[in-house]
């Protein structure tokens, strides 16, 4: 009897060792094309990048060597800091800006609009421009803020300025406005989608321990937003950082940012130099993201 | 909170959220009228006659740069972008469902890909396609650039789909005896098709959209946002805006079939 059970046992022993084997090696074979990709076009360019950084290079090519003076250009030269200053800058204040209106955008969304079918509806409505081109979107600004655009006119006709101003369009106004015009929906995503995850009961229970509107807000409300804010916040200040076609439209050439910079220097094929300025670049953007990650675990939220 | 009359507070904040939305549509709308300017109107209002002039000289090869070229390999490169996007984000949506080493390394990768700034990744791979001697071309080094910046997308929402997924739907076939193929292809695979579709969309067009990272990496020939930044500092008339109304028509046709596509679907298991 015994001997009889155990052959089968046995004989079934093998084929369970090998599925076991090909189901363990699974996730490894599906994540292969992903870490492949990743490798091949992220982390391979940004080592050669950290490498070349210290390269000797004149108008024509870059010579192999380990010099420091791509480092010391960047970092000791005034019009640098500035430009990096002025980066911080538009940062700043798109942030702030797009934090402020992605916030009542999603509320209004997430709390005031009352059937799920015209949440959706009134959320497609803002997403949808951000599904076209970025270029496009600048250039939409010229009719509305040139010299002669709408803006412009209506108020000279209205006789409210004596001459049309000049400092709506290319100017530091314009890339702001741009920007914010550009990625609001980064903010309003994120923060609509950790509204919507807010228990209902929780307000009520806040209104029925006596608690105001503005209360609720602040204290409850708020609160529970922060990680939506914080994974918006992450997208507009590294998109705002990485800049540079706004900046060189909207503001007619007449504002910096790092990527402008950096771009700027390839095209005069000082890749060294570039990339120097890319290196001190993404050491600011990593440390800026590492920051914020510390306040909130994403990979929780998702 | 919907048995309650409508607060002071509704209409303020429905009045701006009225204002954000002229505020996205407002400019567009201008291009879009500006773009049927007359032939000797200019870059700002008033129309001087309407016309389609503007249209008529986008497709005259030489007055513009190469715009048909530019947007067939738009066109193409966001469709390689779309699928590859789609198969890896899946495949690495199910490597993530279950604990494997480096998980958790790869998928900060993937967040990786998704702050550094784009610029950065365009220098990369030109300079890495330089040292190597291959020739960047928008089919090689441009079609890894848009990955880039397509997977992470696609991956989050991967991972946030099975991370609200049941897996008692896939025990249930399996205790009725499907195979694992079977469990993936006649139970997964139908629930997350909308998901999927969603992913395709991004994938097109961030891609078709794309030029911050094309810009090192195009090769010979320009891709259609290459060419339109380049026209805005070159063109000065409204031909202009009519590329603008021509891309943005393509982008809302695009969205349009999408959303149909996963209407479609939704549908067809709502019958099922």
């Amino acid at each position: 009897m015994t001997v009889a059970l155990e052959r089968p046992a046995i004989a079934a022993a093998p084929i369970r060792r090998r599925r076991f084997s090909l189901s363990a090696v699974t996730p490894y074979l599906q994540s292969a094309p992903l870490a492949f990709i990743l490798g091949a076009f992220l982390l391979l360019p940004i080592i050669m990048i950290v490498v070349v950084s210290f390269w000797d290079y004149d108008f024509a090519a870059m010579y192999p060597d380990f010099l420091t003076t791509n480092y010391s250009d960047v970092l000791g030269s005034w019009v640098t800091w500035k430009t990096y200053l002025n980066t911080i800058k538009f940062a700043a204040i798109v942030w702030a800006l797009t934090l402020f209106i992605g916030f009542w955008v999603a509320y209004f969304l997430a709390f005031h609009i009352r059937t799920t079918a015209m949440q959706m509806v009134l959320f497609l409505v803002c997403t949808v421009p951000f599904l076209t081109s970025n270029i496009i979107r600048m250039i939409s600004w010229i009719p509305v803020l040139g010299r002669n655009g709408l803006i412009n006119s209506t108020l000279v006709h209205m006789g409210l300025v004596p001459k049309p101003i000049e400092w709506l369009l290319y100017s530091e106004f314009a890339v702001v406005l741009a920007m914010v015009h550009l990625y609001t929906l980064f903010m309003v995503t994120p923060i609509f989608n950790t509204l919507m995850r807010i228990d209902k009961s929780l307000v009520e229970a806040a209104r029925d321990a006596g608690a105001s509107g503005w209360q609720v807000l602040w204290n409850v409300i708020i609160p529970l937003a922060k990680p939506g804010m914080a994974i918006g916040t992450i997208f507009v200040v590294t998109l705002v950082t990485a800049d540079f076609s706004t900046v060189q439209v909207m503001s007619g050439g007449q504002s910096a940012s790092v990527a402008l910079m950096m771009k700027n220097q390839m095209s005069l094929l000082q890749y060294p130099a570039a990339a120097a300025n890319a290196v001190v670049l993404l050491i600011l953007v990593l440390l800026m993201v590492a920051g914020i990650l510390r306040i909130v675990d994403i990979r929780r939220e998702l | 909170m919907s048995h309650e009359k409508r607060t002071f507070e509704f209409y303020v904040l429905a009045a701006f959220f009225a204002l954000f939305v002229l505020f996205l549509y407002g400019p567009l709308s201008a291009i879009l009228i500006l773009s049927f300017q007359g032939e000797t109107g200019g870059l700002t209002f008033p129309l001087n006659g309407v016309s389609l002039h503007w249209f008529a000289n986008l497709f005259e090869r030489q007055a513009v740069g190469d715009f048909g070229g530019s947007f067939e390999r738009s066109l193409v490169l966001g469709l390689m972008v779309m699928v590859v996007t789609v198969i890896v984000s899946l495949l690495a949506g199910l490597a993530f469902r279950r604990k494997f080493r480096g998980a958790t390394a790869l998928f900060y990768l993937a967040i990786a890909s998704l702050v550094v700034p784009s610029i950065i990744i365009s220098l990369g791979i030109g300079v890495v396609f330089q040292q190597i001697g291959f020739r960047p071309a928008w089919y090689t080094s441009a079609f890894g650039a848009h990955l880039t910046w397509t997977l992470p997308f696609g991956v989050l929402i991967m991972f946030a789909v099975f991370n609200r997924f049941s897996p008692a739907y896939e025990e249930a076939a399996r205790d009725l005896g499907a195979t694992s193929w079977q469990t993936f292809v006649h139970v997964v695979l139908p629930m997350i098709a909308p998901s999927l579709i969603g992913v395709g969309l991004f994938g097109f067009t961030l891609s078709y959209d794309e030029f911050a990272r094309t810009l090192m990496t195009s090769g010979t020939f320009n891709t259609l946002p290459l060419e339109i930044y380049g026209m805005t500092t070159n063109v000065t008339t409204p031909v202009l805006y009519a590329l603008g109304t021509v891309t943005t028509v393509f982008s809302f046709l695009v969205i349009l079939a999408t959303l149909g596509a996963i209407v479609y679907v939704g549908r067809r298991r709502a019958r099922a």
